[in-house]
C-alpha cells in the first residue's frame, strides 16, 4: 500500500478516470470504516453537493489543478450550517453563520471538504487527547488498545491521522505552536505552517491571534504547495492579513539546490533528542549535500527563551479569545443559574476542559493587574529577541535544518499527568510561531520501533515557495513519505 | 513560582470559572509548574528590547468608512441560547 497524492488524484479527474463524487464517496466509506476517531462530523449531504458541483464545472470546460478534489478540514474553522465544536463542549451544538475565508477559498477552487477533523480543545495540545470528543489513534501505532495506542499529536491530530490512515488525500490544519508540523510528524507527513498572516484568520476559531496560522497536512510538498495555493490569499476582514500579491507556490518546485546554505542551530541537537531521530536527521543532511548543499552550523541563542515567553504569550491571548464564550450569543448555557456571573461562571465551567481552564488561568494570571509588565510585555521583548536571532540566522544561510521534535509518537496518556512534559514536545516548533517565520515538516524516516520521525525546514519570512522546493527536493531523491501504516490496507481500521 | 490554593482561587474568578477546594489544590500544583517555566524569563536584562506584537511589525490597516456587512441578526441569533426579538436574553441584571 503506498500513498494517493493530490496531484495524482487531478490527474484522474482531469482524464475522466475517476468523477469527484465517486472520489468523495470513496473516502466518505472509509471515513465510515474507520476507527482512528479521525472526523468529529461529516456533513455527507454537503459533502456530495460540492463535488457533484465540481463535476459539472468540469463538464462544462472548467477546470483548476484541484477541482473536485476532497479535503478534510480541522474543526476549527468555521463552514457555513456546518457543526463546528473546535473540539469543545461549549461549541458542541454550535452551526456556524458564515464559512471562514481559508474555506471559502478552497470552495473557489472547487476544493470539495470532506468533513471536520478531531482536534485539542481549542487547539491547546500536542497529543489530541484535550478533545471533548475523545482520543485519536496514531494509524502508526501496532495497537488500538488503550494503553498502547499512540497519539497523532495535536492540536491537528484528527487532520494528520486523516490523511496518514488514508480517509482523506490532505487535510487543513493550523499551527500556533507546532500544531501542524508536530502531528505530520508523528504521522509521517509533509505539513507546512506559512508565514505568520499568509492565510487569513477570518472564521478560524481563535486561540493566540498574534501566532495562529492555518496550513496544509499532505503527503507531499508538491500537494502542500497545490493546496496552499488554494488557501492563501489577502483578507481585508483579517486586520493582521498580508497584502502581499499571490503567488504560486508551485514555481519553484523544480530548481536545483545547487549551492543552498543550510543552517544547523547547534540549539536543536542538544540534550533531550532522541538518539534515533538524531541519527536520521544526520542522514537527511547528508542526502542534501548529495543535492549540491552545504552545511554550517549557527546558533540560536535565545532559543530556551521561546518556551518560557510562549507559555505567556499564547495563554495571555487566549485568556482573552476565550472570554467570549460565555453563554450569551453561541455556544452552550448551564441549565440552572441564579444570577449572571452564575450563568458565567456555571456555563464555563462546564464546557470548558482542564487543558483550557489552565491556560486561561495562567492567561489571566499574566495579564491581571500589576502583573502585566513582569509577564506579557516581558514575554514580548524575548519575542523580540528570538526573532532577532532568525535574522541574524539568515545572514549565514538559506534554510534552518533541524528536528521537528525531540521524540516520537507517544504512547496514550503517558504525558497527561505533567502539563508541562507535554509543553516539552514544541520545544523545536514554538520559536518559529514567534518569530512569524514560514516551516515545514517532512517525513525524514523511521526509528527502531518503526516510528515515522519529521524533519523541520525553516526559511525566511514569504519564502514558501523555496521552502516548498527544499522539501520537495528530498522527496525526489527518498522515499519516506511514500510509506503508509498498516492500518491503511485494513479498510482504515487502526 | 509557588501560587497559594487562594491565589488559585482568585484567578479563577478573574476568569469566571469555578473551581473546588480539591480541583484548587491540583491546579495550584500545575499552574506554580508552569509559573516556574515561565519565571526562565526573568533572568534576560530586557531594558533596551522593544517588545514585538506583530512579526512584521505591521499596523492596522484603516479601510474606507463604507458599509460593507448587511443584516443577519436573524441568521447570527440563531445561534444563540435564549434569543428573543431579536435580544438576547439573559438573567436579571439591575433590580
Amino acid at each position: 500500500m503506498t500513498i494517493t497524492t493530490l496531484a495524482q488524484l487531478s490527474a484522474d479527474l482531469d482524464s475522466g478516470k475517476i468523477s469527484s463524487v465517486e472520489l468523495t464517496q470513496h473516502y466518505i466509506d472509509r471515513v465510515d470504516n474507520s476507527n482512528h476517531n479521525a472526523f468529529i462530523s461529516i456533513n455527507k449531504e454537503q459533502a456530495l453537493a460540492q463535488a457533484k458541483a465540481a463535476d459539472d464545472k468540469r463538464a462544462s470546460g472548467e477546470a483548476s489543478s484541484l477541482l473536485g478534489v476532497p479535503v478534510a478540514q480541522k474543526d476549527i474553522f468555521c463552514i457555513k450550517g456546518t457543526q463546528t465544536t473546535c473540539g469543545s463542549k461549549i461549541l458542541e451544538n454550535f452551526t456556524a453563520p458564515y464559512t471562514a475565508t481559508v474555506v471559502e477559498n478552497m470552495h473557489q477552487h472547487g476544493v470539495v471538504s470532506l468533513g471536520k477533523t478531531n482536534m485539542d480543545e481549542f487547539a491547546m495540545g500536542s497529543s489530541n487527547e484535550t478533545s471533548y470528543f475523545g482520543n485519536v489513534i496514531n494509524p502508526w501505532s501496532s495497537s488500538t488498545s488503550d494503553t498502547t495506542a499512540l497519539v497523532p499529536g495535536g492540536s491537528s491530530g484528527g487532520s494528520a491521522a486523516a490523511v496518514a490512515a488514508q480517509l482523506a488525500p490532505a487535510a487543513t490544519g493550523t499551527d500556533t505552536g507546532g500544531s501542524i508540523r508536530q502531528p505530520a510528524a508523528f504521522c509521517n507527513l509533509t505539513g507546512i505552517k506559512p508565514s505568520y498572516g499568509r492565510c487569513s484568520r477570518y472564521g478560524m476559531i481563535a486561540f493566540a491571534s498574534s501566532l495562529d496560522q492555518a496550513g496544509p497536512m499532505t503527503h507531499t510538498a508538491e500537494d502542500a504547495a497545490l493546496l496552499l495555493n488554494t488557501m492563501a490569499g489577502f483578507d481585508a476582514k483579517d486586520s493582521t492579513s498580508l497584502d502581499v500579491p499571490a503567488e504560486d507556490f508551485s514555481a519553484q518546485l523544480g530548481d536545483s539546490l545547487e549551492g543552498l546554505k543550510i543552517g544547523l542551530p547547534k540549539e536543536y541537537f542538544g540534550d533531550g533528542l532522541d538518539a534515533d531521530i538524531a541519527e536520521l536527521v544526520e542522514n537527511a543532511i547528508k542526502e542534501y549535500e548529495k543535492l549540491g548543499a552545504t552545511v554550517k552550523e549557527i546558533s540560536l541563542p535565545n532559543s530556551e527563551l521561546a518556551l518560557p515567553s510562549y507559555y505567556v504569550i499564547a495563554p495571555a491571548e487566549a485568556s482573552s479569545n476565550l472570554s467570549r464564550f460565555d453563554g450569551v450569543r453561541y455556544g452552550m448555557r448551564t441549565e440552572q443559574y441564579s444570577d449572571l456571573v452564575d450563568m458565567y461562571t456555571k456555563t464555563r465551567t462546564e464546557g470548558f476542559g482542564d487543558e483550557v481552564k489552565r491556560r486561561i488561568m495562567i492567561g489571566a494570571y499574566a495579564l491581571s493587574s500589576g502583573y502585566y509588565d513582569a509577564y506579557y510585555a516581558q514575554a514580548q521583548k524575548l519575542r523580540r529577541l528570538i526573532s532577532n536571532d532568525f535574522t541574524a540566522a539568515f545572514k549565514e544561510c538559506d534554510v534552518i535544518l533541524g528536528p521537528t521534535t525531540p521524540s516520537p509518537a507517544f504512547a496514550a496518556g503517558s504525558r497527561t499527568d505533567d502539563p508541562v512534559s507535554m509543553y516539552l514536545n514544541d520545544i523545536y516548533t514554538i520559536p518559529v510561531n514567534l518569530a512569524g517565520l514560514p516551516a515545514a515538516s517532512i517525513p525524514a524516516g523511521f526509528t527502531k520501533a518503526g516510528l515515522p520521525a519529521g524533519l523541520h525546514l525553516i526559511t525566511p519570512y514569504l519564502q514558501e515557495a523555496k521552502l516548498l522546493n527544499i522539501a520537495h527536493q528530498y522527496q525526489q531523491a527518498t522515499d519516506w513519505h511514500t510509506q503508509a501504516p498498516q492500518s491503511v490496507s485494513n479498510g482504515g481500521q487502526a | 513560582m509557588a501560587l497559594d490554593n487562594k491565589t488559585v482561587q482568585d484567578i479563577a474568578r478573574l476568569a469566571r470559572l469555578s473551581v473546588s477546594d480539591q480541583q484548587a489544590e491540583k491546579y495550584r500544583g500545575e499552574l506554580s509548574n508552569i509559573l516556574d517555566l515561565v519565571a526562565q524569563m526573568e533572568a534576560v536584562d530586557t531594558s533596551d528590547v522593544e517588545p514585538m506584537t506583530h512579526p512584521f511589525d505591521a499596523t492596522l490597516r484603516m479601510r474606507p468608512d463604507a458599509v460593507t456587512e448587511s443584516n443577519q441578526r436573524e441568521e447570527f441569533q440563531a445561534a444563540a441560547p435564549n434569543a428573543e426579538s431579536g435580544l438576547y436574553l439573559v438573567p436579571k441584571v439591575i433590580d
